[in-house]
């Protein structure tokens, strides 16, 4: 489905992920962060978003194990930055799809 | 001179690799061999009821020996170092292998040691697990004397092996519990750091009101900082506190040590592999399959039967010099207990999550992501089908290598 984040149409799945993250850019980002309560983001934040993107773009699997060791922010910091939520949230706003199990 | 293909690991996906080639390649050319650090071989699937006493350890425990095929050698002992580049196999025994062609199939193990606190003085006391034999028969006892309280049902991290067994463990609980008419008396909370019991849509939509129905309580996004044994609670990274009586736990699951001592894995230690082909992205004679994989499909050992018959023909097609076959779609199939003799049946690939439908399995047609008694005496078959046709790689009647596309995509 199509919806307009920042003036844009974007692909999105109907919990609100970006289906194709090519299509993202830091205004959407912005846009997202203030639906999600986020609010404005900060530097913290664009270091998260930035390393999931890349990580995606690389096909790795996301964790939040994997965050904490990549020497980009804590556990606890991302907790922090993101609260109620760090990898659902983080992973909306950076464009990519939300972390699953398998059903 | 022969050749040799070796498999590091007889568990489900190795033993079913053994049987495939061991048909297809000539013995007088190719030697093969299996290195397991067990004599025995688990039927996991069966450590889901174990603790509730539905099935016993001589229903799940077979010899190793007897799954693999005659001309196969089985070498009993501990995997050291894999050095791809000489292509060799330490063991730690100090023997050393060589080989042509590499399997590895060393599958998954569980790390309580990766979380604070989680092996304290209290594990196996009220900290307990059911991803092991002995945790499951630990379980078992404690259950058996267990008069009420709160009981926590919790997954530390993804990826786990058959992600939906803590699920199931909760729905069988609830059984267990009101069957011994003390379920009044237990509270069931299940615990995960996902965003939901169900995260996919169309299951979610299905059977979101399974946990209402039975009164568990959930809790998301909840990624465990430590167990705190003192007081009895588990420990969230943003404060968050969930206290237990008992605390039935999913620790962290990690690759075989010896994918770490040889540096060939992630920080989980599975193995980087080509998620269509299942040969290393790195080393051109090695393949992987089963748990020991990173490829983003469940470790399930129906994902293993699936990629067994596309690496079957991967291995065959390597060894002829001919191209691979990107192939493997990450097909997925499994019945979830959902409690009071009911299962549901869930069919899925990389592409498609688990939807609505009918699944063309040999005995009678079963229904897809619906609770049926049927799925459940499905369930419980399995374990025979798993010892006489899976395990030696024989096909499964209708039920193709890839996942068919679903009627309404």
């Amino acid at each position: 489905m199509k919806k307009n984040i920042a003036g844009t149409e974007i692909d999105v799945n109907e919990e609100g992920y970006l289906t194709d993250m090519s299509q993202w850019n830091e205004q959407i980002a912005a846009a997202i962060a203030v639906e999600e309560g986020i609010g404005a983001l900060v530097d913290g934040h664009m270091k998260v978003v930035r390393y999931l993107r890349e990580q995606q773009a690389k096909g790795a699997a996301l964790t939040i194990r994997s965050m904490g060791k990549s020497g980009v922010v804590t556990t606890k910091e991302l907790y922090d930055l993101f609260p109620g939520g760090p990898l659902k949230k983080s992973s909306k706003i950076a464009g990519i799809p939300k972390p699953v199990g398998c059903i | 001179m022969s050749k040799h293909l070796l498999i590091l690991g007889g568990g489900t996906a190795g033993t079913m690799m053994a049987n495939h080639l061991r048909r297809r390649l000539p013995a007088s050319e190719w030697r093969m061999t299996v290195v397991d650090r067990s004599e025995k071989h688990l039927y996991q699937p069966g450590f889901l009821f174990l603790p509730f006493g539905i099935y016993d350890e001589s229903q799940i425990v077979r010899q190793t020996r007897d799954f693999i095929p005659r001309d196969v050698e089985f070498v009993q002992a501990e995997v050291n170092q894999i050095t791809p580049q000489d292509h060799a196999v330490t063991l730690k025994d100090g023997r050393e292998l060589r080989y042509d062609v590499l399997i590895v199939a060393t599958g998954c193990r569980t790390a309580p040691e990766e979380t604070e606190g989680m092996l304290g003085p209290k594990w196996r006391v009220n900290v307990h697990d059911f991803y092991t034999l002995d945790g499951a028969k630990a379980l078992r006892e404690k259950l058996k004397s267990f008069s009420g309280g709160r009981v926590v049902v919790h997954i530390n991290e993804m990826p786990i092996k058959c992600p939906v067994a803590p699920l199931e463990f909760t729905f069988l609980a609830d059984t267990f519990f009101r069957e011994r008419g003390i379920r009044d008396k237990v509270t069931l909370t299940y615990v995960t750091p996902l965003s939901g019991a169900f995260t996919k849509p169309k299951a979610s939509k299905k059977l979101g009101h399974l946990l209402g129905d039975k009164g568990i309580e959930l809790v998301t996004d909840f990624v465990a900082e430590r167990v705190d044994q003192e007081n009895d609670k588990l420990v969230c990274f943003d404060g968050r506190k969930v206290p237990y009586d008992l605390l039935v736990t999913t620790p962290t699951n990690m690759g075989d040590e010896a994918v770490r001592r040889s540096a060939l894995g992630d920080d989980l230690d599975f193995i980087p592999t080509h998620k269509h082909t299942l040969q290393s992205l790195q080393h051109p004679d090695v393949f992987i399959i089963g748990d020991a994989t990173n490829v983003p499909a469940s470790k399930a050992g129906s994902v293993a039967h699936f990629e067994s018959e596309t690496l079957a023909d991967n291995v065959i097609r390597h060894i002829q010099g001919e191209p691979l076959k990107e192939e493997f779609d990450g097909h997925s199939n499994c019945f979830i207990e959902s409690g009071n003799g009911k299962a549901l049946l869930i069919d899925f690939n990389y592409e498609y999550e688990p939807h609505e439908g009918n699944f063309p399995f040999a005995f009678g047609p079963m229904k897809l992501l619906k609770e049926s008694r049927l799925n459940h005496l499905g369930k419980l078959a399995f374990r025979h089908v798993y010892w006489n046709v899976l395990l030696k790689a024989w096909p499964l009647p209708g039920i193709s290598r890839q996942k068919k596309k679903p009627l309404n995509a």
